[in-house]
């Protein structure tokens, strides 16, 4: 009130990102429950199911190994795992909480909230396939190029973005107390059902039908096409079209379901 | 011009502002202003509106119909809402973060805001500063609160019920607090169960029942109306009504043999029922709580 300059009437963004995201990281960091499976899961799988045959080809005369091909299956497996927990299991969390009650009366926007979350998700998803890399190559002994490496992270990473938008909405749709069985009960078999623990060819007939069109297995050609292990023909470029079309569906649901939540609670 | 309007305009203003939730009218074509710097208690019963009426004045409720300024803008306004700090019944915060990171994060909201370990001491909390929220007890959670809405160093505090579950000591320390953010011209709006709070704090009160602002004026006035004495008294015949006629009562329960009166004045109720020849026993005489004080006081205004 003393001083005559004008004082700018509302805080700078940027700060306020970097703050959330750090927030919303170590919330998310410093529950077991969570980093734990989330970080330390997918390696778990590749230690009980991959370690052990890492070295045989995939298929009878088949030049990659099972060792790459789950390598590809589980980083995808990971991220994805943690876009729906972080933010469905979390979100439903703090709805249950009341947490949004606060924020709302604050001068915090939407985007930026939504953005911290999904960045300090994003940096989970980066430590648990950079741990699950670091235990094959060490562990399994799996020897891929550089570039390989490269294509292979930056891919799972890329094929996480639709997911962020289907745990933004289960976050909006589940309950706090449903939260965890419903996001389990859809993504552990939709993981199945899309061969990520065991090549598509080797599962019933009907899922072999029906996996085309899961967005886990447009994201699982993607990420073993990274390591020569792709099991179907098609395209890339088709791919990655229908993985625009799931994050598109899958954001519009989220807002939808948000706007839901919303309007419920503050009109 | 932003200036001007920065000074002249009201801190919050409801304008026959009414608010339902499907069946249920919570606030009944209510229009207050509530000026700069002003501190105000809004007092009533559960139920009675105060909750709706505060986030009615944050934007988190959108009014049926009225209008509703915040520093005269739209209480949505990110400008206007960079202004205040709010407490809020019943909302979380997330509890794996430290206290003093969480007020880190909120201060980020704000435009120029304090700094933490002041927004800290103002709370009380200096000892638990590194203490994960969630291990914090029901009274230290809500200093946090505390905490969380001084941390922007707003124009204007919301506070809604701020000192359930305080213990006696943070109580105490938190009352001065309000009373300095006043003396430095902030603006208060709390609302509370008690009366002693509103009158330690406020001056004025603002009384809300069935969601309609009932009295308005200074603490003394509100007093001078609610603060009763409740009389109970046992009689060995069945009272009859014309017995209590002409006495300056806020009202009057009689069931069977049981008599429960309300007045200001219980020498002179006392005195005129023994000249009448009631039979009295049991006598109790007893400050009214401050429940019965409002029933008294809707009762007084559907009769006038």
């Amino acid at each position: 009130m003393s001083t005559v300059t004008a004082r700018s009437a509302t805080a700078p963004v940027l700060p306020m990102l970097a703050r959330q995201s750090y927030a919303e990281f170590v919330k998310l960091f410093r529950v077991p429950a969570f980093s734990v499976t989330s970080i330390v899961l997918p390696t778990m799988f590749y230690a009980f199911i991959g370690l052990g045959q890492a070295k045989e080809p995939l298929f009878p005369g088949s030049a990659v190994t099972f060792g790459e091909y789950f390598l590809a299956s589980m980083a995808l497996y990971g991220v994805a795992n943690v876009m729906v927990l972080g933010f469905g299991i979390s979100l439903a969390n703090e709805r249950g909480q009341k947490q949004d009650l606060l924020m709302k009366s604050t001068p915090l926007q939407a985007p930026v909230f939504f953005t911290a979350k999904a960045l300090s998700a994003l940096a989970i998803a980066l430590i648990s396939i950079v741990v699950l890399g670091l235990f094959a190559a060490v562990a399994a002994g799996v020897q891929l190029d550089a570039s390989q490496w490269l294509t292979l992270g930056a891919r799972a990473m890329l094929c996480s973005i639709p997911f962020i938008g289907l745990g933004f909405a289960l976050g909006y749709l589940a309950g706090p107390n449903s939260a965890p069985a419903v996001t389990n009960l859809i993504y552990l078999p939709t993981a199945f059902a899309s061969g990520l623990f065991f090549p598509l060819r080797l599962l019933p007939q009907f899922l072999q039908n029906l996996a085309p069109y899961l967005p886990l297995y447009r994201g699982a050609q993607l990420v073993w096409d990274s390591v020569g292990a792709r099991t179907e023909g098609g395209s890339i470029a088709s791919d990655w079209l229908y993985m625009g079309a799931y994050t598109v569906v899958f954001f519009l649901l989220a807002l939808w379901a948000y706007r839901r939540d919303q309007g419920k609670k503050f009109n | 011009m932003g200036r001007l309007r920065r000074v002249s305009a009201p801190a919050a203003e409801l304008v026959n502002t009414s608010k339902r939730y499907g069946e249920v009218q919570a606030v009944r074509d209510v229009s207050f202003v509530i000026e700069p710097g002003e501190v105000v208690a809004m007092l009533g019963p559960n139920g009675a509106g105060k909750t709706t009426s505060i986030s009615l004045m944050l934007g988190t409720r959108k009014p049926t119909s009225g209008t509703v300024r915040l520093f005269g803008m739209d209480p949505k306004d990110l400008k206007a809402r960079s202004r205040i700090g709010v407490m809020l019944q019943e909302s979380g915060v997330p509890g794996m973060l430290r206290v003093a990171e969480i007020v880190e994060l909120f201060r980020s909201y704000y435009p120029a805001p304090l700094a933490t370990a002041e927004a800290i001491r103002m709370a009380g909390l200096e000892e638990k500063a590194k203490s994960l929220v969630k291990d914090l007890s029901g009274g230290q959670r809500q200093r946090l609160y505390f905490a969380l809405a001084v941390c922007g160093d707003p124009d204007a505090l919301f506070l809604d019920e701020p000192t359930v579950g305080m213990d006696v000591e943070g109580r105490r320390r938190f009352l001065e607090e309000i009373g300095a953010l006043a003396t430095k011209g902030r603006t208060v709006v709390l609302t509370t169960h008690y009366l002693e709070e509103a009158d330690q704090l406020a001056r004025r009160v603002i009384v809300i029942d069935h969601g309609r602002v009932i009295a308005d004026s200074t603490p003394a006035a509100i007093k001078a109306r609610v603060a009763g004495k409740r009389v109970t008294f046992s009689t060995g015949t069945r009272p009859d009504e014309s017995q209590f006629a002409g006495l300056p009562l806020n009202s009057k329960q009689i069931e069977d043999h049981r008599v429960r009166l309300l007045t200001n004045e219980p020498e002179q109720v006392l005195r005129e029922l023994f000249r009448r020849g009631v039979e009295i026993q049991n006598l109790e005489v007893a400050g009214a709580d401050l429940e019965e004080a409002f029933v008294a006081m809707t009762h007084q205004q559907t009769q006038t």
